[in-house]
């Protein structure tokens, strides 16, 4: 007999098999959910949760389908939240400190109280990464804002109206754009696609009758 | 943490063998190894679980039974008597999807003056796009040449591919890593700029770009941000139920449904992009699946029942190692970077049974092979399993590798107390991704005058088979060809004035004719997974 445990979702209790996720565990009561459902495996942020385990007074943050149920676990999705999304041309901004302070100056108001870092679904240090972004050190920022899937509780948690997620997002953006080492070799192959220079090459090769294409492909050298 | 007596065992020999294993470098197939394999375990193969189509376009060819259930389905406008001279949405370009390809079908389309509009059930970004891990080819080291890229992904495909589609993909795969770069996404790269780049099954050269083992996510993320950043309508949990032609057969729009009303709307367009991905969530075979929760063939049965011709819709791919344990991550990725990086497969008595790196169609039907007839699979609560000895790639590349080059996975099994970079973990094929799909021609039209198809939706740019790399690839190469194609072709027609369902009518009397009764309706666009009391 399988385990069973009691779950409230949104303040309602079912019993469940104890080794579902949150996910699981609302389609096992019956749900058929179109919000707060995505990839189902920790990618894409659809599914925020907020829940708290009877007894206890500390509030809990998750993604509904990497967790698994537990005994007398309130819960509450977040499918949405509305975070501050600001506009601009990558083409015109440039990664000077001044950039933040034009698009997200609340994050100046960050009163160090960590609820965000607490929050982060993913482990994140997420107050820290502010503080890079605060400083205009982006690449720090897109470091420690890497594994983020803007699923948005950071926000959600935040007295000063800060939009974590999107702050990190111009951070990576402007990172990936400006501030990595540029890719020589990229450029080089793409003017030499441009200059023709593979063309023979490749047409070479499909007009080849079908058994020498099939020779060639199983007698080629793999690099090590 | 494993806590099975039988898979701690197992384990132990794993152990005991791994400094030995750690040496072999096993040998490849031969071709006609390969072939007699996949005959035998790929699922592909498996005549009775598909069926032949009575209707439409690729009447009388073979797709699997849940495809065929839904192309040969009934319509969801059927009985609707909808007023097609009422238009909620009129638009030069009419994007559905919002994955990687209809994202960056939609930045070209928005480039070249169009107006444009995107529809997606879910929220922008909820795609398979979202979810790639390993990374995405292209070749532009000085070692590699865009006609070697070509070679490796003709023969993965098993010479299938249509070679003018395959041309465009290999051709342009430099020009989409500077777009992405540019658009500032971020590749691994080491100090001087140089791209971090790691061998794919069947790859030849080490040509695969990555940004962690997050590399679909961190594209996914950047497109859906530049979206937003332009005058780009994007109606989201709004489904395409239809496509609506004009008097003349063209494509003219299509029929919408919201996803939480069922509210009906009508879109008005000039040209049509169907780029609603793939199909994993139709589980073939009874699979469980890597792909996202809208993952259910939907623009190819809205294509199939418009007149759109389907190309190699026999063929799946199973991702070799889909998480085989524990329950709650059954069937999700794992990365083929993990063998890239070089964990290997092993076997329950701790043997290394293949060449870690072979093609994905060979690897899967290799560890089916391994945990059925063979009987050297690992017991597990849903079937049998194979390890991926990941404690390998420490070994090999030193301690922190894991952390640095695959976070996602060590966070996705350290959640249920697996920590990858001490312990193995267990795999068996999951489904992954649909290589066929509808045909279109190298300006990404299809059959349909004005419907343009991008992304995993289309049929032939691969092939029977698809290389790891290639679909990421794929998306932005020919997202952002049919953003081009479908706003250049929008510039030369007027905006079409008297819309028809007629084709959906003349698709239902030839169900009737050929004696089809279904009584289910298409697109699915969800599954249901809700128990039913």
């Amino acid at each position: 007999m399988e385990q069973m445990v009691n779950v409230y979702l949104y303040g309602k209790k079912y019993e469940v098999p104890a080794s579902l996720t949150i996910m699981e565990a609302m389609e096992y009561a019956g749900y058929q959910l179109v919000r707060g459902c995505g990839c189902r495996n920790g990618f894409c942020g659809a599914c925020a949760t907020i829940y708290r385990i009877a007894g206890d007074r500390e509030l809990k943050a998750c993604l509904a389908c990497s967790t698994k149920v537990e005994n007398n676990m309130y819960v509450a999705t977040l499918p949405f939240f509305p975070l501050v999304k600001e506009v601009y041309d990558m083409e015109k901004i440039k990664p000077t400190q001044q950039i933040m302070m034009q698009l997200y100056p609340e994050i100046y108001a960050c009163v160090g109280c960590n609820a965000c870092t607490k929050a982060c679904t993913q482990g994140l240090n997420v107050m820290q990464y502010i503080a890079y972004a605060q400083r205009g050190e982006y690449e720090k920022c897109a470091e420690e804002s890497f594994d983020c899937v803007m699923c948005g509780v950071c926000s959600s948690r935040c007295p000063a109206g800060i939009s974590h997620p999107q702050v990190a997002m111009l951070a990576r953006r402007l990172n990936g754009k400006y501030i990595a080492p540029h890719c020589d070799h990229l450029d080089d192959r793409i003017k030499e696609i441009e200059d023709g220079k593979f063309e023979a090459l490749i047409e070479n090769l499909m007009q080849k009758p079908l058994e020498e294409i099939k020779e060639l492909y199983n007698t080629r050298e793999i690099e090590k | 943490m494993y806590q099975d007596k039988l898979m701690q065992e197992s384990i132990q020999k794993v152990e005991a063998a791994r400094a030995e294993n750690i040496k072999l470098d096993p040998r490849r197939m031969t071709a006609e190894e390969k072939e007699k394999l996949l005959a035998t375990y790929h699922p592909d193969y498996k005549q009775d679980e598909f069926r032949v189509l009575e209707v439409g376009p690729n009447k009388g060819e073979k797709v699997p039974t849940e495809l065929a259930a839904l192309l040969q389905a009934n319509s969801r406008v059927a009985g609707l008597n909808l007023d097609l001279t009422k238009c909620d949405y009129e638009t030069d370009v009419l994007i559905i999807g919002a994955g990687g390809a209809g994202c960056s079908a939609a930045i070209e389309a928005h480039n070249a003056g169009a107006k444009v509009t995107i529809v997606t059930k879910l929220r922008m970004g909820d795609a398979n796009t979202m979810m790639a891990e390993g990374g995405i080819q292209a070749a532009d080291k000085p070692n590699d040449s865009p006609a070697q890229h070509f070679l490796d992904a003709f023969g993965g495909g098993h010479f299938a591919a249509q070679k003018d589609l395959l041309y465009k993909l290999v051709t342009e795969a430099p020009d989409a890593i500077k777009w992405l770069s540019d658009l500032g996404v971020e590749f691994d790269k080491t100090a001087d700029g140089t791209m971090v780049t790691t061998h794919g099954g069947g790859t030849s050269r080490k040509r695969m770009h990555a940004a962690k083992d997050y590399s679909g996510a961190e594209i996914m993320r950047t497109l859906r941000d530049e979206v937003l950043n332009r005058d780009i309508t994007v109606v989201d949990f709004t489904s395409a139920i239809e496509l609506i032609k004009d008097e003349n057969g063209k494509c003219a729009g299509a029929v919408l449904m919201n996803m939480e009303t069922k509210q009906i709307l009508i879109a008005k367009a000039k040209t049509v992009v169907i780029a609603t991905g793939g199909a994993g969530r139709l589980h073939y075979q009874g699979f469980p699946t890597s792909n996202h929760y809208g993952a259910t063939a939907d623009g190819l049965v809205l294509g199939y029942r418009a007149g759109a011709r389907l190309l190699y819709a026999d063929t799946l791919q199973y991702h070799p190692t889909g998480a085989a344990f524990p329950a709650q991550i059954f069937g999700a990725l794992v990365t083929e970077k993990v063998r890239s990086l070089g964990a290997m497969l092993i076997n329950a008595h701790g043997e290394a049974f293949m060449n870690p790196l072979e093609t994905r169609d060979v690897s899967a039907a290799s560890i089916i092979r391994e945990c059925s007839d063979r009987g050297n699979g690992v017991k597990t609560p849903e079937g049998y399993a194979v390890w991926l000895d990941t404690p390998m790639i420490e070994l090999k590349n030193g301690e922190g590798t894991i952390e640095k080059r695959i976070p996602a996975m060590m966070r996705m099994f350290g959640k249920y107390g697996i920590d990858i970079r001490k312990e193995p973990i267990l795999i068996y094929p999951t489904l992954h991704y649909q290589n066929g799909g509808l045909k279109i021609t190298a300006d990404g039209q299809s059959d349909i005058e004005n419907l343009f198809v991008a992304g995993e939706a289309v049929g032939g740019i691969h092939g029977r088979n698809r290389l790891m790399g290639n679909s990421l690839l794929d998306i932005i190469v020919f997202g952002r060809n049919a953003g081009k194609s479908a706003s250049a072709k929008a510039k030369t027609v007027a905006m079409p004035e008297k819309l028809t369902l007629k084709h959906v009518e003349e698709f239902a009397a030839e169900c009737e004719k050929a004696g089809i009764k279904s009584d289910i309706v298409s697109p699915k666009l969800l599954p249901d997974y809700a128990r039913k009391a």
